[in-house]
């Protein structure tokens, strides 16, 4: 049992922590936002330049052979940061399908692209009735000669405007809500039919409503067996609920100094706010909130290596839901114990609450994973 | 970065396991998973088959009749002890004087103390909480006088937890009460049976006897009773207090509590059908689980650290430790209350020795219940942890 990180895993944390500081403070971040597409081409090419994109790929296809500990501490410093760029969506979850079923040819299309920085991806899973239940899922895949025909629409695809390629999943057979029958594609976003309405998102970042009208693909845009993908799906997504895990203990850390540094300058009744009681009890609560937090991060990524599948989904779900609990106490009383300016959109506190609030509400909230964890039979 | 537990230490957690089920009496047992209180023979009959394996003080040094095992071992010995569960080591002599005194004890004290602890030949209690002096220790009042040979202590301590039973105790005294609060205080041990001792039972809402008020009323104790140098008993608690970091979240209490909560509410019935059918009981169920896995791998975060980084001074995470190890033992006896429903009522006596027994077990549930209220307000309250936070941690 060690829960040191190893020299190499060290440096990494070093390395983007370095990266970060340097190109990433609230005002550079601010001018990042207004750049086409709402985020920063520059901070991207400097992340590919230091290996950040190709962390998870194995080195015979061009990346650096990271596991899951890896991931966390990036993700832990995206969230710390409070980064706009779509590490999540492209080499997480995207690079995810392609790591875990992706064919040689698919991945010698897509990983060059992911790891120099050059092209990013979508995953376009979430749909009108879908909720959070991934096997829930309308748009249909139907065959056509030897490739598909995708119709369908999908919903609030992080980075779906700007992604060269969409990870599509999709029915290929059976009813709505059937666990088998359900095939993952990749779609060019640039495909006759594909048609998409961007918007930002609540927390800063980009996300697009996505229209599928008789895209046609070929044979070889499945990835994995296209009427049997859902065990695929869950495992990128447990993945990305763990990332996810990591990014929000990145913002919860930075949310409580900055909330800590705040109470001890801010004055009135001519001391330090954060000389009273009630507030240092709060900002106490806050630690312990954080701490359990990191615990169960730690806990999703070891997770995420377990061989039994329910074992792993379980242990990822009681994760989320500790985050869930955690962030939402953290943000609020980061808000709280700001005061007036903690509402202000000037503040960068109100951002990191934002981000966090959305987090909880991506792949599954609080309730959604306490019910999972619940009707498998617990924890103990 | 890595959380598995190596072959040898699960080879551990099995010898452990093993011993308890060929040891632990069985009485002993079932009395702790229905929350009775033991005997004091059962208590001291378990403790003497655990020191006779060696294991009576795992964590002292080897010298003293410790067993060089790694903060892992610790955990794995603590957590299965609590889970089995089996009666805890009885921690004022063990986990506190012991450590004391080996540390800043004469060789003529060590000689004399250690090996009645270990064997608990001496029951040990605690001196330090006052009428007047609750979580702020440090204005204590009680006396020690110089006369001679003798120390003449005079005044009153109180919480003093099963005083009742104990030969010896340890006792925070003024010594001179000129010095400013925390630098006139001295860590002095006496015998029970001192003549001008009295104990007077403190009956707590569960109707059990656990604490007691100790009155002195012109004790005489031998000079040589003091432990390391005059004056500087605080620092000695402070380091006993220090001392006792991952023990104090019970992760393996509540687990064991836990288990026992799936097992009853598969039984007792709500709208005709088991309560764990219930989803909205069985989501409750599951959120206390998950905070004590967060809590058990936050308790692995300290232990890995002690084992990398040596003991040093107290650790703040045990604060954390603290904190959530007691709402969720809290946690774990309302659920227990929310099974039991309308039969948490029934009222019977109960005693420290086992005369409760033909009582129904349900009986049990309410006055635990409220017993655990106390994990929140002992060892130092909740407050004053958030404290201890926002001043080692936040820097507030």
């Amino acid at each position: 049992m060690d829960f040191d990180l190893s020299e190499e895993q060290r440096l990494l944390k070093e390395s983007i922590d370095g990266l970060l500081t340097d190109s990433y403070d609230f005002e550079q971040r601010k001018k990042y936002m207004k750049e086409k597409g709402g985020w920063s081409k520059a901070v991207w090419g400097k992340l590919a330049e230091q290996g950040l994109l190709g962390l998870p790929f194995a080195e015979a296809d061009g990346g650096f052979g990271g596991g899951g500990v890896e991931t966390m501490i990036v993700m832990e410093a995206l969230g710390k940061a409070l980064v706009l760029e779509p590490y999540l969506a492209t080499v997480v979850i995207g690079g995810g399908f392609l790591r875990h079923a992706g064919s040689d040819a698919q991945k010698a299309a897509h990983l060059p692209g992911i790891i120099d920085g050059s092209k990013t991806l979508a995953f376009a899973q979430l749909e009108k009735n879908s909720r959070y239940d991934l096997f829930d899922v309308t748009t249909t895949a139907k065959k056509k000669g030897d490739g598909w025909v995708i119709d369908g629409e999908k919903f609030v695809v992080l980075n779906g405007e700007n992604a060269e390629t969409l990870v599509v999943t999709t029915r290929t057979k059976g009813d709505r809500r059937d666990k088998t029958g359900i095939g993952v594609f990749l779609v060019p976003a640039n495909a006759k039919g594909v048609s998409k309405k961007g918007y930002p998102t609540q927390d800063g970042l980009h996300a697009a409503d996505i229209t599928f009208t008789g895209v046609e693909v070929g044979s070889d845009a499945a990835i994995g067996n296209p009427e049997d993908g859902l065990a695929l799906i869950e495992r990128v997504v447990d993945e990305a609920r763990v990332a996810l895990c990591a990014e929000a203990v990145g913002l919860m850390d930075e949310s409580l100094k900055t909330t800590v540094e705040y109470i001890k300058t801010r004055k009135q009744f001519g001391v330090a706010i954060g000389s009273f009681q009630s507030l240092q009890h709060r900002a106490s609560d806050m630690f312990v909130a954080a701490e359990q937090a990191r615990s169960m991060s730690m806990f999703a990524t070891m997770a995420n290596d377990f061989e039994d599948a329910k074992e792993r989904s379980n242990a990822i779900a009681a994760a989320k839901v500790q985050i869930g609990k955690s962030l939402k106490f953290v943000g609020q009383q980061a808000i709280q114990l700001h005061g007036g300016i903690g509402m202000t959109m000037e503040a960068k506190i109100g951002h990191y609450f934002k981000r966090l609030t959305m987090i909880e509400n991506t792949f599954g909230d609080t309730e959604y994973h306490q019910r999972r964890v619940a009707d498998a039979g617990g924890l103990v | 970065m890595d959380l598995a537990f190596t072959k040898e230490e699960q080879a551990f957690r099995e010898e452990v396991r093993q011993f308890f089920r060929d040891n632990v009496p069985p009485d002993t047992r079932r009395k702790l998973v229905e929350g009775r209180h033991l005997s004091k023979d059962e208590m001291v009959t378990w403790w003497r088959i655990l020191n006779k394996k060696g294991w009576g003080v795992s964590h002292w040094p080897k010298q003293y009749g410790g067993t060089g095992w790694t903060s892992v071992q610790h955990y794995i010995f603590n957590e299965e002890l609590q889970s089995y569960p089996a009666p805890q080591p009885l921690a004022f002599g063990v986990s506190m004087v012991g450590p004391v005194i080996y540390t800043f004890g004469n060789e003529e004290q060590k000689k004399q103390y250690l090996p009645r602890i270990a064997n608990v030949d001496d029951w040990w209690c605690q001196g330090f909480s006052e009428p007047g002096s609750g979580s702020d220790l440090a204005s204590l009042k009680t006396k020690a006088e110089r006369k001679g040979d003798k120390w003449i202590i005079n005044g009153q301590k109180t919480w003093t937890t099963l005083a009742q039973h104990a030969d010896m105790i340890f006792c925070l005294c003024r010594t001179d009460p000129s010095a400013k609060k925390q630098m006139g205080i001295s860590f002095i041990v006496f015998s029970m049976k001192s003549k001008g001792v009295t104990v007077r039972p403190i009956q707590t809402i569960d109707g059990g006897h656990e604490v007691n008020e100790v009155f002195f009323d012109d004790v005489e104790v031998p000079i040589e009773n003091l432990i390391g140098e005059e004056n500087k008993g605080w620092d000695y608690a402070k380091f006993l207090l220090g001392n006792e970091r991952t023990g104090i979240a019970r992760v393996g209490v509540s687990k064991e509590r836990l288990r026992r909560i799936r097992d009853l509410a598969g039984k007792v019935e709500s709208g005709g059908k088991p309560i764990i059918q219930d989803a909205a009981f069985r989501e409750k169920l599951a959120a206390c689980e998950i905070e004590l896995k967060a809590l058990e791998l936050t308790q692995l975060r300290v232990v890995a650290d002690e084992g990398k980084h040596g003991k040093g001074k107290p650790n703040p995470a045990s604060s954390v430790l603290k904190i959530k190890g007691s709402e969720i033992q809290q946690t774990t006896t309302e659920l227990l209350m929310e099974v039991i429903g309308p039969f948490a009522a029934p009222y019977d006596v109960h005693g420290d020795d086992g005369s409760n027994e033909a009582m129904d077990w349900t009986a049990q549930i309410a006055p635990s219940y409220f017993n655990n209220r106390k994990v929140s307000i002992y060892g130092g309250s909740n407050e004053i942890q958030r404290n201890i936070i926002a001043k080692a941690v936040l820097g507030l």
